[in-house]
């Protein structure tokens, strides 16, 4: 993996940096699998190896493909220096950690535990993960869900979308009509996908799963579908007003959720309250909050990758 | 019984990966693009089937698991064989001519 990224920062060719950024994500994922951690495991093979590898191919189609380096100046040897002595510092703190994976070191001691030996008895999940993401520590998930919208948002403000329909209907996309095959394949493959993305969002409680995987496998079968049927088709299926209406309600559902228990006369996000049985509470609470969290990221994912292939598809167009 | 399925289930693994390892030497080795596309997608796709169904073997057949496999394969059966149509046929598109026999004899004699 170091040397993956030494040649990532030493080459001036992008398409090979972006391969490689492919490739180390795909090789974090394999060490999280050894490490025992899927869940997150399949969140990087399917964020990392995926969807950035797309998003930065569709900027190098934007920007060019070779990076000249631009001769510096000076040396840079005192900001070297400075990296050298706080690195060295940083490294010199570790050493009094105690070892990785220790059963007796403090993090293991006070929640951990809790967490690990009342979660089949307070939430009734299986996968432990599930829990602890989506009730244990509910506020946690619902802050990176709502960065998750902001970050479209924020891609919705700088990339902006041109309202130009005469562009769009003229705007001749036979880019794969004489590709038949890879669109009988692509068309067998994605409902299946479809559905694998809702078999991971609903099988979250009992496997690796959940949420954000779901949502950027289901990203992912829409970006499949404009890549082989044209952008502005997709567009036509797939409108904007719906992705953006879908990204604002999967937030609304999860504070929505909380909200609604706060109104019951629990706490914010306490599951216990949704339904006469706590358990049941549990399983109800984190259903809603997985089904917010999965809209909210396929939705947000949909939106990058359409905005920045707008953005292609605009300088194609000024080009020609 | 059990242990020719294991036998045969090693021996479905350790082909499968001799299968990918070559189809890695041929693509440092072949001169030109569609020919290292042409190994690679070859030997990958009939690496990935003896290593799944080696591991099939290997699951003591739990029929879940199984059918997991294989629906894995299926998948990658499909995939495979399309994503290296779609890199050749962006490569035609990219102008990148492949590398013919005329070319390389034409080569040689110009360089004797």
């Amino acid at each position: 993996m170091v040397l993956t990224v030494f040649i990532i920062n030493r080459s001036t060719d992008l398409l090979a940096s972006i391969m490689l950024t492919g490739i180390f994500s795909l090789l974090s994922a394999g060490f999280f699998v050894l490490m025992d951690a899927v869940d997150v495991a399949f969140t990087e093979a399917a964020v990392g190896a995926g969807i950035s590898t797309i998003l930065m191919l569709a900027t190098m189609s934007l920007i060019g493909q070779h990076y000249e380096r631009r001769p510096t100046r000076h040396l840079p040897l005192f900001a070297v220096a400075i990296v050298l002595v706080t690195g060295s510092l940083l490294v010199y703190g570790t050493m009094d950690m105690p070892v990785f994976g220790k059963a007796d070191t403090p993090v293991q001691q006070h929640v951990a535990p809790r967490y690990l030996n009342q979660s089949m008895d307070e939430i009734g999940v299986p996968n432990v993960v599930t829990s602890v993401l989506a009730s244990y520590r509910g506020f946690d998930t619902f802050g990176e869900t709502v960065v998750i919208f902001t970050a479209g948002l924020g891609v919705l403000a700088l990339l902006g979308y041109r309202r130009n329909k005469q562009q769009e209907s003229n705007h001749a996309m036979p880019a794969m009509s004489s590709h038949k095959i890879l669109r009988v394949i692509g068309s067998l493959l994605i409902p299946p996908i479809m559905l694998f993305a809702l078999y991971v969002q609903f099988h979250g409680d009992f496997g690796p799963g959940g949420g954000f995987q779901a949502g950027v496998i289901f990203a992912a079968a829409i970006i499949l579908h404009s890549m082989l049927f044209g952008l502005s088709k997709t567009r036509q299926i797939f409108k904007d007003r719906s992705i953006y209406l879908a990204a604002g309600a999967g937030v609304l559902l999860y504070g929505g959720v909380g909200v609604v228990s706060m109104f019951k006369g629990g706490n914010f996000l306490d599951y216990n309250v949704l339904l006469s049985d706590a358990v049941s509470g549990q399983h109800i609470g984190i259903l809603l909050v997985e089904l917010g969290v999965g809209l909210t990221v396929a939705t947000v994912m949909l939106i990058v990758f359409f905005n920045f292939s707008a953005r292609v598809d605009h300088q194609q167009e000024e080009k020609s | 019984m059990s242990t020719i399925v294991e036998l045969l289930s090693n021996l479905l693994l350790l082909l499968g990966s001799f299968f990918v390892v070559t189809g890695i030497v041929g693509l440092f080795r072949f001169p030109d693009f569609f020919t290292r596309m042409h190994a690679v997608s070859i030997t990958d796709t009939l690496g990935a089937i003896c290593i799944l169904a080696g591991l099939m073997l290997h699951s003591d057949s739990e029929w879940l698991v199984v059918m997991k496999l294989f629906f894995v394969l299926l998948f990658s059966l499909l995939t495979g064989p399309a994503a290296s149509h779609a890199l050749a046929k962006s490569a035609l598109h990219c102008n990148q001519k492949p590398l013919l026999g005329d070319d390389i004899n034409a080569n040689t004699n110009s360089g004797d």
